[in-house]
Parts: C-alpha cells; sequence; structure tokens
C-alpha cells in the first residue's frame, strides 16, 4: 500500500486553506494593532433610519475576523466529514483520524444536542453553553475523555506490540503486512504512536479527575474547620500546609516515588490517612444534617460506613504487601504500587493548595448574616460549615477544581517525563514525551504527538474553568 | 515590623528544620540505606555485612541522632577499631586529635558526594552559578514580557486585544515546560520543519552561552511563566482602572495614555510583584524540567542525577538550596508586599 499524505483525495483544497488560514491570522493583526488607534465604539444614526456601530477601518478587520473564522470553521468540518464518508485511507491521514475518531464525534454531538435543547434546566452546568469559551473548552475536554472511554474501538493497533520495520517511520507509513497504516507514524521501538495516545488518554483521564477529587476532600475537611474555628486549629493546620508547599514539587516527587519508597510500605500508609477523608466528610455531611432523625441518619451512616469503608480497605490493602487486610477474595479493587503512589503523591501536593482557598473563603463567608442567623438559631458549627457556608463557596471551588484537574495532568506528566512510577511501557503522555523527546533529532513525532495531546486537555480544561468562571460571576 | 520580621524568620528556621528533616527521613530510610552500601561495598554482600557496613560508617545510631550530626548540632560519631580511630569528622589520614567535634551544614560540612566524588559544596556551588545565569536570564525574558501583556490586556478590559492577550496567556499556562520545549525542540531545532535556528541541547552553554545554544532553554522556562504573571497583572490592572481615582483622572480631561502610564500602572504592579517572587519556587521545577531536556548541567540536573543515583549527601544539599530558596523568597515577597503596599501596616 502507499504511504498516506496528509489530506490525500482533499489535497486540492489545501492552497484554499492555506490562503484563508493566512487571511485569518493578517486579520487577527490587522484587529489588535487597528484597536489601538480605533475611536471608541459610537453608534451612528443613517440617514433612512437605520443606526450603525462601528464603521471603517476597525469594523472591516472585524467582519473579516469573523468571516474568515467561520471559513475555517466550515474548512475544518469538510475535511472531517469527508474522512468521515470516504473509504478509510482516502482522505489521507487526516481523513483517516476523523474515521477512527468516530465514535467521540457522535457522542459530542449527542451530548451537545442534549444540553444546548435542555440548557435553562441543567443549572450551571447548562449556563456553560451560554459562553463560546466554556463550550470550546468543554468539547475539548469531552473528546479526550469519550476517546479514553472508546479507546480500544478507535485505536488501529496494539499499545505494545513492536514491527521492527516501522521504528521511527513518518506519519502514515504502511505497515509491512498491508492491513493498515501508522497514522501518526512509529516510535523508537516501532509500536503505533496513534494507539498508544488514545490509550494513553485512559490513564490521564482515570487519574487525574479522581486524585482531584480526593484532593478536594482533604482540603475541605480541613479547611473548613481551620477557617471556621480559627486559633490553634488553624495555626497548626496552615503551618503544615505552608511546610508541604514549600517543597519543590519535583524533590517531593523524587523521594516519595521511588521503588525503594513503595517496599517499605509508605505509600499505603499515607493513603491510609488520606483516603480516610472522603468518608469522614461523608459522614460527618450526613450526620450534620439528619442529626435531628435519628432513624434515617443512622441507616445512611451505616450505608455510607460499610460501602466507604470496604472501598477503602480495598483501595489501602493488597495481599502480599504491608497493609493487608482483606483477604484476596474480597479484596476487588487491585491498585499496583506504583500506581498507588503516584495517586497519593499527586492528592498529597494538591490538598494544601485547596486548603489554602477553602480556609480563606470561609474566613470571607462567615462574616455574612445567615451565618450568624444559624448561630442565632443554635445550629451546630458543622452543619454551619457543610450546609451553610460550603454550598455559597462553590462557584470558587467548581472552578478551581477545573483548573487543578489541568494542573494534576501536569503534574501526571511530570512524573511520567522523569520516569517516575508509571512503568516505561506504559502509554501515558508524560512516559512517551519522555522516550520521544530523546530521539528528537531522528523523528520528532513520537514526542510531538502526546505533548500536543497533554497541551490541548489541559487547554481545555482552562477554558472550560475560564467559561464556568464568567457563568458563574454572573449570577 | 520588627516582631513581624522576628516572628517571620522563627517560623521560616522551624520550617525549615522540619523540611530538612522530612527529606532526612526520606532519604536515608533502610532500602536507601541498604543500596548504598551495596554500592559502596559492593553489590553481591549478605545482609549481615550490609549491616555491619552501616553500622562502620555511622549509619547504625537512631535517626534523630544522625539528623542532629549531619546538621551540626550533635558530635559526629567515632569509632575505635585496631588503635585506629575514624569518624564523621575526621578525613582520611587526619589525625583524630585535630579534628572537630561537630561537623554537619552548619559547620559548612556539607558532604561527600557518591557519585561525582567531590565535596557537596562545590558541587553544589558550581550547579549553582550555572543555573543562576539560566534563571537570571529568564527573568530579564520573563518579567517585561508578562508585564507588558498583563498591562496591555486590563488597560482594556473586554477589548480584542484583552481577548486576544488572555488566550495567549491561558495557552502558555496550559503548556508545562516539557511539552513547550519538545515543541519547540521540533520547530526551531529539527528537521521537522527544516528551521534549524537554534540548538536542541544546551550542553555547550555551560562553556560559552551563545543566542543559538541558550534561548529555547530560556524561553521554554518563561513562555510557562509568562502566562501566569500576565493573568495576575491583568487582574490587578482591570482592578485599578476601574478605581474612583482614574474616573477623577479621565473626568479631568488627563489623556488615558497618562491615566495609565502615570495613575495605573505603579499601583497595578504591587501585587504582580508578590506573583513574580513567589514564581521562584515555581521556577526551580521548571529549571529541573528544563535543565534535564537541554542536558545543561546545572543545579536541576544535579538534583535528578543526585536522586536517581541514590547519592544522599548531593541529595540532601540539594534540598537544602532549594528549600532556602522558597523560603526565602515568601520572606521577601512578604517584607516587599508591606513596604510596597501603603494600606497595610504591621503595628
Amino acid at each position: 500500500m502507499d504511504p498516506l499524505t496528509w489530506t490525500g483525495a482533499l489535497s486540492v483544497l489545501n492552497p484554499v486553506t492555506i490562503a484563508i488560514a493566512a487571511a485569518f491570522a493578517l486579520a487577527i493583526i490587522a484587529q489588535i494593532a487597528l484597536s489601538f488607534v480605533a475611536p471608541e465604539p459610537t453608534i451612528v444614526a443613517n440617514p433612512d433610519g437605520t443606526v450603525a456601530a462601528r464603521g471603517g477601518a476597525y469594523g472591516t478587520s472585524e467582519k473579516a475576523v469573523r468571516w474568515l473564522f467561520l471559513a475555517l470553521v466550515v474548512l475544518a468540518v469538510v475535511y472531517l466529514l469527508a474522512g468521515v464518508v470516504m473509504p478509510y485511507g482516502k482522505v489521507g491521514i487526516i481523513g483517516g483520524l476523523a474515521k477512527r475518531f468516530l465514535p467521540v464525534w457522535l457522542s459530542l454531538i449527542v451530548l451537545y444536542a442534549v444540553s444546548i435543547r435542555y440548557k435553562r434546566r441543567l443549572g450551571l452546568y447548562g449556563k456553560l453553553f451560554d459562553s463560546t469559551i466554556g463550550m470550546i473548552g468543554f468539547a475539548i475536554v469531552m473528546f479526550w475523555v469519550f476517546s479514553a472511554i472508546f479507546a480500544t474501538t478507535i485505536a488501529t493497533h496494539d499499545v505494545l506490540s513492536q514491527i521492527s520495520q516501522m521504528k521511527n517511520k513518518v506519519p502514515g507509513t504502511p505497515t509491512p503486512d498491508d492491513m493498515g497504516w501508522y497514522l501518526l507514524g512509529g516510535d523508537h521501538l516501532g509500536r503505533d504512536v496513534f494507539s498508544r495516545v488514545v490509550l494513553g488518554s485512559r490513564i490521564v483521564v482515570q487519574i487525574a479527575p479522581l486524585a482531584t477529587l480526593f484532593a478536594f476532600m482533604v482540603g475541605i475537611t480541613l479547611g473548613l474547620p481551620a477557617g471556621y474555628y480559627g486559633g490553634k486549629l488553624d495555626t497548626f493546620l496552615s503551618f503544615l500546609a505552608n511546610l508541604i508547599l514549600a517543597f519543590p514539587v519535583i524533590l517531593l516527587f523524587y523521594l516519595l516515588v521511588t521503588p525503594e519508597i513503595v517496599a517499605t510500605g509508605m505509600p499505603q500508609y499515607m493513603a491510609m490517612v488520606l483516603f480516610l477523608f472522603p468518608i469522614v466528610f461523608l459522614l460527618v455531611l450526613v450526620n450534620s444534617r439528619y442529626y435531628v432523625v435519628p432513624a434515617l441518619r443512622n441507616k445512611m451512616m451505616t450505608i455510607i460506613a460499610v460501602i466507604g469503608g470496604y472501598l477503602y480497605l480495598s483501595l489501602v490493602g493488597e495481599v502480599g504487601t504491608k497493609v493487608a487486610v482483606l483477604p484476596n477474595m474480597l479484596d476487588l479493587i487491585h491498585v499496583p504500587g506504583n500506581i498507588l503512589i503516584v495517586f497519593v503523591s499527586v492528592v498529597f501536593v494538591n490538598s494544601p493548595t485547596v486548603f489554602r482557598i477553602v480556609r480563606g473563603i470561609v474566613l470571607d463567608v462567615k462574616t455574612r448574616d445567615y451565618v450568624s442567623a444559624a448561630q442565632t438559631r443554635g445550629e451546630r458549627p458543622w452543619y454551619i460549615m457543610l450546609w451553610e457556608i460550603l454550598p455559597n463557596a462553590r462557584g470558587p471551588l467548581i472552578v478551581d477544581f477545573c483548573l487543578r484537574i489541568g494542573y494534576t495532568t501536569i503534574l501526571l506528566g511530570t512524573l511520567g517525563f522523569f520516569g517516575l512510577g508509571l512503568s516505561p511501557e506504559s502509554p501515558d503522555w508524560g512516559s512517551t514525551i519522555n522516550a520521544g523527546r530523546k530521539l528528537m533529532t531522528v523523528a520528532q513525532h513520537p514526542a510531538i504527538v502526546p505533548a500536543l495531546a497533554l497541551m490541548s486537555l489541559v487547554l481545555g480544561l482552562n477554558l472550560l474553568a475560564d467559561g464556568l468562571r464568567e457563568e458563574s460571576l454572573r449570577d | 515590623m520588627l516582631i513581624f520580621l522576628l516572628r517571620r524568620l522563627l517560623t521560616m528556621v522551624l520550617t525549615a528544620l522540619c523540611l530538612t528533616f522530612v527529606v532526612f527521613f526520606l532519604t536515608n530510610l533502610p532500602p536507601n540505606l541498604e543500596k548504598l552500601a551495596k554500592t559502596e561495598a559492593g553489590s553481591r554482600i549478605t545482609d549481615e555485612e550490609v549491616q555491619s557496613w552501616l553500622d562502620k560508617n555511622g549509619h547504625g545510631s537512631p535517626l534523630l541522632v544522625r539528623y542532629g550530626e549531619w546538621l551540626g548540632v550533635i558530635p559526629g560519631w567515632t569509632r575505635e577499631e585496631n588503635g585506629v580511630t575514624t569518624g564523621r569528622c575526621i578525613q582520611r589520614g587526619q589525625d583524630p586529635e585535630t579534628a572537630s567535634s561537630f561537623c554537619g551544614v552548619l559547620q559548612g560540612k556539607w558532604g561527600f558526594s557518591s557519585v561525582f566524588k567531590d565535596e557537596v559544596s562545590t558541587i553544589v556551588g558550581t550547579r549553582l552559578s550555572l543555573t543562576g545565569i539560566l534563571m537570571f536570564w529568564v527573568m530579564v525574558v520573563m518579567v517585561p514580557v508578562s508585564l507588558i501583556i498583563g498591562v496591555l490586556a486590563g488597560m482594556r478590559e473586554g477589548s480584542k486585544l484583552d481577548r486576544s492577550l488572555s488566550t495567549f496567556s491561558i495557552a502558555t499556562t496550559a503548556t508545562p515546560e516539557y511539552v513547550s520545549g519538545v515543541i519547540l525542540i521540533a520547530v526551531f531545532a529539527s528537521s521537522m520543519f527544516g528551521l534549524k535556528w537554534f540548538k536542541g541541547t544546551a550542553s555547550s552553554a555551560m562553556d560559552g552561552i551563545t543566542f543559538e545554544n541558550f534561548f529555547l532553554p530560556v524561553i521554554t522556562i518563561a513562555l510557562y511563566g509568562i502566562g501566569y504573571i500576565a493573568r495576575m497583572t491583568r487582574a490587578s490592572m482591570t482592578e485599578v482602572m476601574t478605581a474612583q481615582y482614574i474616573r477623577t483622572a479621565r473626568l479631568k480631561g488627563v489623556s488615558f495614555r497618562n491615566v495609565v502610564m502615570k495613575h495605573a500602572l505603579r499601583n497595578a504592579l504591587i501585587a504582580p510583584f508578590t506573583v513574580i517572587m513567589l514564581q521562584f519556587p515555581w521556577l526551580l521545577n521548571g529549571v529541573v524540567i528544563v535543565e534535564t531536556l537541554f542536558n545543561y548541567k546545572g543545579f536541576g540536573w544535579t538534583l535528578v542525577s543526585a536522586a536517581g543515583n541514590n547519592d544522599i549527601d548531593l541529595l540532601l544539599g540539594c534540598s537544602v538550596v532549594a528549600v532556602f530558596v522558597v523560603l526565602v523568597t515568601q520572606l521577601i515577597s512578604d517584607i516587599g508586599y508591606v513596604f510596597l503596599n501603603p494600606r497595610i501596616r504591621i503595628s
């Protein structure tokens, strides 16, 4: 089979695309330059009774940017649609990618159609669809989430199987058995870069949000009382938080994520402490709310304690290590020691920052009238913290949650980049970048593709956070 | 003010003690020491031999005692065997009588690197100076660029310029050093686009810095920081631009340029100062990544190789420096904030 070009049968369109893209870039630069000299926007009444806002050079550039952007979007859709409709390999690499990602496109379309249709009933999530930035960010994030879900269908080759003829081959090289192509080329061991990046998204999408959630549980459980009570407790907890924050992150990783540390059982001890917080948080949450209805409360507390406790023991313990509580039969969740230490250290690094944010918000919110009202009513402190203060702090916390998932993704990449924790065979983006960077002079794509993937995911999360901030400020 | 300073200094010393103890604890865990013994005395030795080697070299005493010895507040261990006295503070061939009894970090004895076969203090010194050069150029690029971007974006909130620059800042904060570094190398230093403008490694920069071999590492570190500082500056600038005195100045008929340059700028730059100082710990992070990526043998590279090779003394030395840098910048940022902001008074 022939090697693929980037756009295959649609190559006739390329000059048009390049011309429009160049014009778009020029228009943006012109608009920025003109915005310095352009007068303030004024509305001019025309003789025929209509009004026109802003004309002249600036108006033209603004219009040009809008239309050129639309044209670019249309062209991109044409490339993707052609790739999906025409047979695999006809529209080059881009068409091939578009076809492989078909389940993702369909899911995105369904998700967006449903969300936009019912956006007025969906609260803050629905409001997200009022902001363009937020929508773009959410689309990028969901693209990777769906890729992770459908990863096995999307990937063209096995992530570990090596074809020695395909070492460092450029994108679009056909495999020697003529069964297909390496869409984004082969890496230094002759593995398919595309499949590895797609399956690598699984690791990030699984670990990053969960680790961030745990960090938030720890930060909230400790930050609420520190801000609310103040005094000695606050001094002590703040000192601890500052202690961890003063640690250079990489040094901490190098000290924590080593095989020697895993051998001492330290990650499991740390997990024992850190994973306790979500359960404590939920128990206190329920207890403070349903304290007055003991029957209901006891039922809910028991359920949480049993399920949470089982998950806790199953997650922390592992047969054959220092912490082995459950027998192998009952232990449903098997987390390898090196993944656990990666998870724990990411939670450990993130929680002090969350703690500081929560503490700061609580210090601000606790001076409000509704808190005094609750205190006068005789509500107990934990009820006030969890059911009066926390719901009112949700805006900044949700925004920070999105940003922090992005930051956690970067941290995971850093760990992979230094070859810490995850095995070098693992397809996660950090390890792949690390493997690819060593041969940058020979082949660039093995490092570039995961780098762009990681960048796009973090960018999506940042844009999403920006959109959410805008919309939550509008309340 | 003096009491404030004293309290800050006290907290700083306490933090430093806690942090160094944690590092000491983590680097001196039994598996690490066992590995050290095996690299020093041969990899096929038995467990008893490992134990005796550790005892002989002073690793057998309790953790707190060893920490005290390393810090220099507890007299170093000595051992007499077959009439020969060895000890922590006694160098080979030195008369035990003349050796000092304390030798720790406080006395300037940082130990001996088992990988580089040199005094830790000299290694850290030379490496730090290399990193210092890198940091200097990063600051030279990063601070003015980010401040200009932030001020331009913040002076007219919601304008096209603001939107473009804010998007740029978001994009750079979303690009960690190992991603931007890889992309920059691919674009500007490899055959991918044929633009071989710069060098993809900075190992030659240790002998002589040229634009060609130093531009990429500097810009890689700077880019990640630029977005963050620019966003902080923008937030601070937009806040100042909505203040009453700016409106007053505009109503008085002061031109927009003068309002920005004379009235807004000075007040808007207080917050970014703190942010820039607090960026140092982050830069440390970036330095480690970039020095590894570009093979520039500075402080970050040393830290990585010390950690990777179980070089305990060197790793401890690097940690002390890193922790010291972080704490000092925190202190400076706090004090500077108080000095710069007339609204804050500490009595």
